[in-house]
């Protein structure tokens, strides 16, 4: 049939052409999965993604191991024993023993202690402060947001680890205030990745709705709009926590951080590095645990990243 | 005029230099201009609070084990300038900056902190140009190698380098490092930084983390640009593979890295801080890390300021080079015109 220009024909002619074939009665387009929620999916990519998963395994091995460790054992990390100074690893002292004669085992593991509180507690520190800023620099906009970040920015730009340093100089040095000191400029990654999230999320009916219901506008920011920028955020931390690691670690190293008898990575990392060519598993335990500690997490965490985004997936 | 669409993205970094002249200075002079003022104002609140952090600290440069008379150290502090108020010492401070004078070390003594950081930079800054060079240019390399075979064995082995490589710290490498290369195989010397060979072992440890790194933007900017229109049209004219690479695909690739540039100077600054003092090499970082044991502070307050001026200079040169490079600047052209 030649269709004409007329619509008339065509709608005539449509009408004609397609008859409804109806349902396939054998049942072959029945939709036999269930559908998955979107924290199944992100559950499920995780879950197969076999590099995130040694990561997480690994890092269950490490808390466990810095928890029950110190605590089972039959040495201590403080208690001297000069008869016994750098004794290769043996039965009796896994991880061989330092120059003090302490043993390597339980001072590694109570440096993973150290290590994981500190990376912990200042990536939440960070979280709490980089949530609250970043959530009102995004959902107020404007004046404010233009203000506020440029008060970030310029506190970015100050090299982190010397304001770090510095701070550890003047104060007395301990696990607090290493922490507080990351926590100066450390919050400003998240403020900016809170910030973005809430930017797009502001305009959203769900955000429009209890607006209209007369909420308030803390309400709206922290019952409705943060909860759904969940996602990025538990990356955001996730992957901070290896940094805040390796600045504990780093600090520790140059003589800043926790002080004798308290062990940490990067202390024995110094401990060890004068005595590298004559006993070296003072060095190599430590630096190993580091390594994989930081491995670990960032794995973890760019898997995480991954299944929360797949789009961004850096493959 | 290009269609907006994701390929907008991809231009030559030197088409900038075609655009008129006229069109893209106004935006260009306001965005350098606008960063220059920022980075004033870091270093202002900055120096600022080295010296309130420098007067907090109790004890002054002039104490001494040896008792001094009243009269002694009252002629000391006038000559310093410390017994004038705390303002005009601020001003004074101030001043001295802007005349790069950095004051004197309290351990070392008759040593500035100028003359200090004029003997030990050349060090740290042949090092940190080493590790730069091998960052971006080792980087490319195993970026490039990854793209080319996507979803090879060469591509996966790349990968698991590279993420080895960003999660193992410098601290930790440089050991490894030392006790495998330098003392059971006696490759390389355990310390110092005398023969060209030298450089190996720092540098691998300082660029470890910034060649992955760079490897990662490389491989995913570059898988995509490798699909873009414009490498089609070059395969159809009939280029040779490694010419398409070099001359197309790398450089709309190396935009990621520019912007990372910054970052990188910074990373391998404070890596070196480390880095000199396991290899012993008598670097800026090294003092550095000297001063913090000894507690000098004049020392430390100078050399943290040399460093964030280092430091923010070379992030705002890398803003300017990404500005010069930036698309984005196209939109200007498409505002104004």
């Amino acid at each position: 049939m030649r269709i004409e220009g007329n619509t008339n024909t065509v709608t005539q002619a449509n009408v004609d052409l397609f008859a409804p074939i109806g349902r396939n009665p054998s049942g072959s387009e029945r939709i036999e999965r269930k559908s998955m929620s979107a924290w199944q999916h992100i559950r499920y990519r995780l879950f197969s993604n076999k590099l995130a998963m040694t990561g997480l395994v690994i890092i269950t091995l490490i808390v466990l191991m810095a928890i029950f460790v110190p605590l089972l054992s039959p040495h201590n990390h403080y208690t001297n024993n000069l008869e016994n100074t750098n004794q290769p690893p043996s039965w009796e002292h896994w991880f061989g023993t330092d120059d003090l004669g302490r043993d390597m085992f339980v001072r590694t593991w109570k440096g993973a202690q150290v290590s994981l509180f500190v990376g912990v507690a200042a990536a939440l520190i960070d979280l709490a402060i980089g949530v609250v800023y970043g959530g009102i620099m995004g959902y107020y906009g404007g004046k404010v947001d233009e203000v506020m970040n440029r008060i970030a920015e310029i506190l970015y730009a100050i090299p982190y680890l010397l304001v770090v340093i510095m701070l550890l100089v003047v104060m007395e040095p301990s696990l607090t205030t290493i922490i507080v000191a990351m926590s100066i400029t450390g919050w400003i990654n998240m403020a900016w990745i809170v910030r973005g999230q809430i930017m797009q999320l502001k305009n959203q009916e769900y955000a429009l709705a209890p607006r209209s219901l007369g909420a308030s506008n803390m309400r709206i920011l922290f019952r409705h709009l943060i909860p759904n920028a969940m996602g990025p955020i538990f990356v955001t931390l996730t992957l901070s926590v290896p940094g805040a690691i390796f600045t504990e670690a780093f600090l520790s190293f140059l003589g800043l951080g926790v002080q004798s008898p308290v062990a940490s990575w990067g202390t024995m990392l110094n401990d060890g590095i004068n005595a590298l060519t004559v006993y070296p598993w003072r060095e190599l335990f430590p630096a190993l645990c580091l390594g994989l500690t930081m491995f670990a997490f960032n794995v973890f965490g760019d898997g995480l990243r991954d299944a929360f985004d797949p789009v961004m997936r850096k493959s | 005029m290009m269609q907006k669409g994701i390929y907008t993205r991809y231009i030559y970094p030197f088409e900038f230099f075609t655009i008129p002249k006229r069109v893209v200075m106004v935006p260009m002079i306001r965005f350098i201009v606008q960063k220059l003022v920022f980075m004033i104002v870091s270093l202002y609140v900055l120096v600022t609070a080295t010296f309130v952090l420098m007067n907090a600290v109790p004890g002054s440069p002039l104490q001494r084990e040896k008792a001094t008379t009243p009269q002694i150290q009252a002629n000391l502090e006038a000559h310093y300038g410390l017994d004038k108020p705390l303002i005009q010492q601020y001003g004074i401070y101030l001043k001295n900056l802007l005349k790069f004078d950095l004051g004197i070390s309290m351990k070392k003594r008759f040593y500035s902190v100028n003359k200090i950081i004029a003997d030990s930079f050349g060090y740290s800054l042949r090092l940190g140009i080493v590790s730069v060079i091998t960052s971006v240019v080792a980087g490319c390399v195993l970026g490039i190698i990854a793209a080319l075979h996507h979803r090879k064995f060469l591509d996966h082995l790349a990968m698991v380098l590279a993420v080895i490589g960003l999660a193992i710290p410098s601290m930790v490498m440089a050991p490894l490092l030392q006790y495998l290369l330098a003392v059971k195989i006696r490759l390389f010397s355990v310390a110092g930084l005398d023969s060209p060979l030298d450089y190996v072992l720092p540098t691998i440890a300082l660029s470890s983390v910034s060649i992955a790194y760079i490897a990662r933007l490389i491989r995913t900017t570059m898988t995509e640009v490798l699909h873009a229109d414009f490498i089609r049209t070059a395969k159809a004219k009939g280029l040779p593979g490694h010419l398409i690479v070099w001359r197309h695909a790398l450089r709309n690739s190396m935009l990621p890295v520019v912007t990372y540039l910054g970052y990188l100077i910074a990373g391998v600054i404070t890596g070196s801080v480390v880095i000199e003092v396991i290899f012993a090499i008598p670097g800026m970082g090294k003092f550095f890390v000297q001063s913090v044991v000894d507690r000098d502070y004049p020392l430390i307050m100078g050399i943290t300021v040399f460093y964030a001026v280092l430091l923010m200079v070379c992030r705002f040169l890398a803003d300017i080079a990404y500005a010069l490079v930036d698309p984005r600047l196209r939109n200007f052209k498409k505002k104004v015109a």
